[in-house]
């Protein structure tokens, strides 16, 4: 059973340990549980799980984590490719689920 | 880094944008609510906050209500699928009542205000141009500058006197908590990921529990996305199959039915069975599937197609044409399933950009390079 885990060492996260504050704020908009707070210092903990979703860099205050965000949609990287733009996307009907 | 290139990604136009009509909502309406609210079919009175009526919402839904979601799925007639944005009320809210945060797309809308039920409360919804959370958020259309705009628009200053803003977890990647705190005073408390969870949120004192916070993608979750995958793929997959009909008549000699309802009819099974399998079974199989990669998961389907196609070959070799038209779909098959397989990435919950563009530069090769040369074998198959 492979579940529902996504290619390993992919994503671009990076965390700079030394502007965090340990606020706890990334731990909170994570919808996978990337993070938690070691010794009051967010820690990356979780990292293949990460969907480059750009929630935790865009609420950081002390914009100690950066991420290429973007849709992980094939479809859209293809029809971004077609009209020469970023990869856009075809937003699916749930609230679940994102493009 | 990347905040500005993020800025970027954002003003991209979506491509459901195009498909939407807008419905005409100047800001002014949202002085004068009060003809909207009749219009609204979810409103169940008004109420009156200063000099502002507001749409008083059922926290019910109903049977039109469902049957909308259902048909938005299906795609039929989704582009009216947007409410106006602007202030809500769900039961009797007073100043201090709590601000929920929701998108304009109406099943998001819905989903939120029918959990309610328990509650007194404002919902602000924002313009998110008819589309959910996190899609929205993904865009940045559920973000910080819209937040601060509704804000004002809708008089919310006067009309709550504490500041506090509950957002659904969903709406992060395009809000900057920190920013609509400095820019508008209010506080950004985010809720739970699901709207179902969101009593316990509240009466647990704005807690989530990590299981509250954390995306899931069940089988549930997965099956009723597939209607869309389903309807995408069969758009260009019908018009193929009739192609591919028509053409399994062609052979040395004349045009022959008889060939056509033959091998032209497997055509047509092998193709709309790889579709369906590869647009449906995929998503549903997905967690079982042994590959990391969904374009892999799908050529696993197809390549269980695959073994019941060579087992019907070996019991009925006269459903093909020859063993050409066997080796034919050994390519197409597979390509198709993996193609539409990699599509649900774009519905799936967890992957990443970096994740999808490596899988799409080995395995988009491959597809297109096996769906030519089975082509190219299916037409010389019918001559010889
Ligand atoms: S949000 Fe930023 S400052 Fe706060 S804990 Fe996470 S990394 Fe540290
Ligand atoms: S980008 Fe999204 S998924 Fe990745 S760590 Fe940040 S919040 Fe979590």
């Amino acid at each position: 059973m492979f579940g529902l885990k996504y290619l390993p060492d992919v994503t671009t996260l990076q965390l700079d340990k030394d502007k965090c504050t340990g606020c706890t704020v990334c731990t909170i908009v994570c919808p996978h549980s990337v993070f938690t707070i070691e010794d009051k210092i967010a820690d990356i903990v979780n990292r293949d799980a990460c969907m480059e979703c750009g929630a935790c860099a865009e609420n950081c205050p002390e914009e100690a984590i950066t991420v290429r965000t973007g849709v992980g949609c094939a479809y859209g990287i293809i029809m971004g490719a077609i009209k020469g733009t970023e990869p856009t996307c075809d937003c699916s009907s749930s609230s679940s689920s994102c493009c | 880094m990347s905040r500005q290139k993020q800025q970027k990604n954002r003003q991209e136009p979506c491509c459901c944008d195009s498909s939407f009509i807008p419905i005409e909502i100047s800001p002014s309406h949202l002085n004068q609510p009060a003809p909207l609210a009749e219009k609204l079919p979810f409103a169940v009175g008004t109420l009156r906050a200063g000099d502002r009526i507001i749409p008083q919402v059922s926290t019910t839904l109903t049977t039109t209500d469902k049957l909308g979601s259902w048909k938005a799925r299906w795609k039929i007639g989704r582009m009216n699928y947007r409410i106006p944005p602007g202030l809500y009320a769900v039961g009797n809210p007073s100043s201090e009542s709590p601000v929920l945060v929701s998108a304009n797309y109406k099943m998001s809308f819905d989903r939120l205000r029918s959990e309610l039920g328990f509650l007194d409360a404002w919902i602000l919804v924002l313009d998110t141009k008819g589309i959910n959370v996190w899609c929205a958020a993904g865009k940045g259309t559920f973000g910080t500058d819209e937040i601060v705009r509704m804000i004002d628009v809708s008089g919310l200053k006067e009309i709550v006197t504490h500041r506090k803003l509950i957002l659904p977890q969903l709406g992060a990647p395009g809000v900057s908590a920190h920013d609509v705190a400095k820019r508008s005073g209010f506080k950004v408390r985010y809720g739970p990921v699901r709207a179902s969870d969101i009593r316990n949120f509240l009466e647990n004192g704005m807690k989530a529990t990590p299981e509250m916070r954390r995306v899931r993608f069940g089988f549930v979750d997965r099956i009723v996305l597939t209607p869309t995958e389903l309807i995408g793929a069969f758009k260009y997959a019908l018009p193929a199959a009739v192609i591919l009909f028509a053409l399994s008549g062609l052979g040395p000699g004349f045009y022959s039915f008889n060939r056509m309802m033959t091998y032209g009819l497997t055509s047509v099974i092998l193709l709309l069975g790889s579709v369906f399998s590869g647009a449906l079974l995929a998503p549903a199989f997905l967690p079982w599937l042994p590959a990391k990669s969904f374009s892999g998961k799908g050529a696993l389907i197809g390549a269980a197609i695959l073994l019941l196609a060579g087992w019907h070959y070996f019991n009925t070799p006269g459903d093909f044409r020859n063993w050409i038209d066997v080796a034919a779909w050994i390519g197409i098959v597979p390509a198709t399933t993996s193609f539409l397989a990699m599509n649900f990435t774009g519905s799936s919950t967890y992957t990443s950009l970096s994740g999808v563009l490596k899988e799409m530069r080995i395995a988009i090769p491959l597809q297109i390079g096996a769906t030519g040369i089975g082509l190219v074998l299916w037409i010389v198959a019918r001559f010889v």
